[in-house]
């Protein structure tokens, strides 16, 4: 398989990216940073990788670099078979209460800027007769939750575009897989008190590789927030109120 | 349910002019040469996170200090800030946590990616926060193995060096550091600098077992060992005299690569036990075909009560081990093998909320009689209870300025936390140590004094004056070094 990362070089990207080079999958990495690039391509290269993993510059806050950095994935594989974006900003809730700029900063990257960036990928993938477009939102988005007002909205905004891809194009052969992950111990939510189930990103890495091979449209990683959150929706408002969630 | 009101993430970017319009009109009127100086800006910011201070333990869990914890997966950012790098925090006492109130730590655990495979001549090179587990799980299949593994996997390589690890091979292939090729650090003043036994060579043999004291290890460059199958050949051999348990630990340690020695110390005098483990990498032909499937670990969801280890569930937990492991010979899982206690995951709260300590020594090898059953008499009486204890002998001292083993045999011992009773016995057993002319663990060690120390340690003065060049103000500062090395609190 032919697969373009977006936001591979940490944190559960980092850890999918290296499923699929212990596969021997042929990899294409995106980002902003040309030495930790250059470094997690060594990475998967020395992982069992087969060729030569190439990487190109492309930043989620800046869209004008999504077409140019998905062209040159699209030549450097001749063509591609999924798309994995796993990039985005977290911010607690406090946080981005009083940090206006830091506010638009996550929305901007986790809605608006993901979704241009899966409508190049899509238009694409599309022109090729389809393709896999795997895209990391959150649980934090299946029910709006006084503890992530502004980040939960906007993954909810994401897994709606999703969904809806989802109907549109499935038919033409495009498939959305929608990853909805619990708490996963990362560089970024060192800082957070782990919840129960949190989990490692090689914990779910595989759950997630065997999504994409499948194309389900929505995987929740690990599995046990998938029957939490059907619990969670659920829940009647005043409920929901009450427990404070 | 309250908690799990916080949720996932991932990470990107931050700090960036936000288009908020990101249309191609945008793109066009925004000044392209603003990008370097943002970048640059950014870099610092997305490096370090917004990380309160919280409580960072040792795995005794009785030392802690309350500090900033640094995480990121570039380490060359966060060590502009760190006054010490931690990795998984297995050492026992507080020889991974920050000076307190100094600075934050810096953890190297989101670091783990390898740079460079020589599938050749089987030179790795990686980021120091690369656990030993992931590095067996991606090389061992392949036929290779680290040269020299302490008795867990959850350890880093920068923690391998800065205590200059050894394993159940000492006797043969030495301290982890007798295998490195390089380090690549961030010292002191902030330059990033590579060292070698050919190149900095004081930076190099003062880094190991160096308690990471010396600078930030960013890179770790290691010569790896060939092995001819996944497995191990075995050989478990229980004796009830633990003078015949001694001579054949030697002896098998002439014989054989790996070795090791269980003792029950719970016992009556005159009924001491004890069970000899001897093994090898298993040739192609003995070994299973198939490949050792990683062991699924448990873990422990919850604190003990503090009560739950003492002399009796030890004795009871004691007589299960004996009675598990009976004479053998043959093929056993290496993880099995080297990594016994692994197989529960965070097994230290086992020993509730008190927390335990290890203390382990070298007691150097005698003309006659075993300091050893001296020291076992010494615990018995003043009324320890050593619910573990691992006996090793060691070969010879290392290159490293500090690294712990020299010849002799190693005594390890877990010991629940009893507050000014575990500091009183950690002295009592110190003393007897020093007239042994042995010395102290420093990865396992919080309650040993610095005269004790100084005592212990003739070498401490050259590996401090090389230590005082690189660093003058010791600005990289741990706990320990402020208890044993006079660094100020």
């Amino acid at each position: 398989m032919k697969v373009v990362l977006l936001g591979a070089t940490k944190g559960m990207g980092r850890a999918v990216a290296r499923k699929f080079a212990e596969r021997g999958d042929s990899i294409f990495l995106l980002g902003r940073d040309q030495d930790e690039l250059e470094r997690s391509a060594l990475d998967l290269e020395n992982r069992g990788a087969r060729q030569r993993i190439e990487y190109g510059f492309c930043d989620l806050l800046q869209p004008r670099s999504f077409e140019p950095g998905l062209a040159q994935a699209w030549e450097t594989l001749d063509g591609v078979d999924a798309v994995v974006v796993t990039a985005g900003i977290f911010g607690a809730q406090e946080d981005l209460e009083v940090r206006d700029a830091h506010a638009a900063r996550v929305l901007t990257a986790d809605f608006t800027s993901t979704v241009l960036f899966c409508e190049v990928a899509r238009k694409r993938l599309l022109e090729d007769g389809g393709g896999t477009l795997c895209v990391f939102s959150s649980v934090a988005g299946d029910r709006g939750r006084s503890k992530v007002v502004l980040y939960g909205a906007a993954k909810a905004g994401l897994s709606a575009y999703l969904e809806g891809l989802d109907h549109r194009y499935r038919r033409a052969g495009l498939r959305t897989v929608c990853v909805k992950p619990g708490f996963v111990r990362t560089a970024m939510t060192a800082d957070l008190d782990a919840p129960p189930f949190a989990c490692d990103p090689e914990t779910i890495a595989p759950r997630v590789v065997r999504a994409i091979d499948r194309g389900t449209p929505v995987v929740y990683v690990p599995g046990i927030w998938r029957w939490v959150l059907l619990a969670i929706r659920m829940l009647p408002r005043f409920a929901m109120r009450r427990i404070d969630f | 349910m309250r908690k799990i009101g916080k949720i996932e993430v991932e990470t990107m970017s931050e700090e960036h002019e936000v288009e908020l319009v990101p249309d191609s009109h945008a793109a066009s009127t925004a000044p392209t040469e603003n990008t370097a100086a943002t970048d640059a800006e950014r870099s610092t910011e997305d490096a370090v996170p917004r990380t309160g201070q919280r409580s960072l333990l040792g795995w005794g869990r009785v030392a802690h200090v309350f500090a900033r914890e640094l995480c990121s997966e570039n380490l060359e950012e966060i060590s502009k800030q760190a006054v010490l790098s931690r990795g998984l925090g297995r050492s026992y006492g507080d020889a991974s946590l920050p000076a307190p109130e100094f600075g934050p730590a810096l953890s190297t655990r989101f670091a783990d990616r390898i740079l460079d495979f020589d599938s050749e001549t089987g030179v790795l090179r990686a980021e120091a926060g690369l656990s030993l587990r992931d590095l067996l799980h991606s090389f061992l299949s392949s036929g290779f193995f680290v040269p020299v593994t302490p008795g867990t996997q959850f350890a880093t390589l920068g923690g391998c060096v800065a205590s200059d690890v050894h394993g159940k091979n000492h006797h043969r292939d030495g301290s982890f550091g007798e295998h490195l090729r390089s380090l690549k650090m961030r010292v002191a003043d902030g330059r990033i600098l590579v060292c070698s036994p050919d190149h900095e060579a004081e930076l190099f043999y003062a880094t190991l077992g160096g308690m990471g004291l010396t600078g930030h290890i960013l890179e770790v460059e290691l010569q790896m060992a060939r092995v001819p199958s996944p497995w191990i050949w075995q050989k478990v051999k229980h004796f009830d005299n633990l003078e015949s348990l001694f001579v054949a630990l030697r002896s098998g340690s002439a014989k054989w690569p790996f070795s090791v020695a269980w003792i029950d110390g719970l016992t009556a005098p005159g009924r001491e036990h004890g069970i000899l483990m001897l093994g090898r990498w298993a040739e192609a032909d003995e070994a299973p075909r198939k490949f050792p499937k990683p062991r699924k670990a448990r873990t422990v969801p919850f604190d003990a009560p503090s009560w739950f280890l003492n002399g009796l569930t030890g004795r009871i937990h004691n007589r299960l081990h004996s009675w598990t492991h009976r004479n053998s010979v043959g093929i056993e899982h290496p993880e099995t093998f080297f990594y016994p206690l692994d197989h529960v995951r965070d097994w230290n709260r086992l020993y509730g909320k008190r927390g335990f300590i290890q203390y382990q020594c070298i007691l150097p090898h005698e003309e006659e009689g075993y300091a050893v059953l001296r020291f076992l008499d010494l615990l018995r009486k003043l009324g320890a209870d050593p619910l573990l204890c691992v006996l090793k002998d060691f070969g010879a001292q290392g290159k490293g300025m500090l690294s712990f083993p020299k010849p002799g045999f190693t005594l390890c011992i877990d010991l629940p936390y009893r507050g000014d009773r575990t500091q009183n016995l950690v002295d009592q057993l110190n003393e007897f140590v020093l007239a042994e002319e042995g010395r102290i663990y420093l990865a396992k060690d919080l309650h040993t004094r610095a005269e004790h120390f100084f005592a212990m340690e003739p070498r401490f003065e050259a590996w401090n004056e090389v230590r005082r060049r690189w660093d003058p103000q010791a600005s990289i500062r741990s706990a320990l070094s402020v208890r044993l090395f006079g660094d100020d609190a």
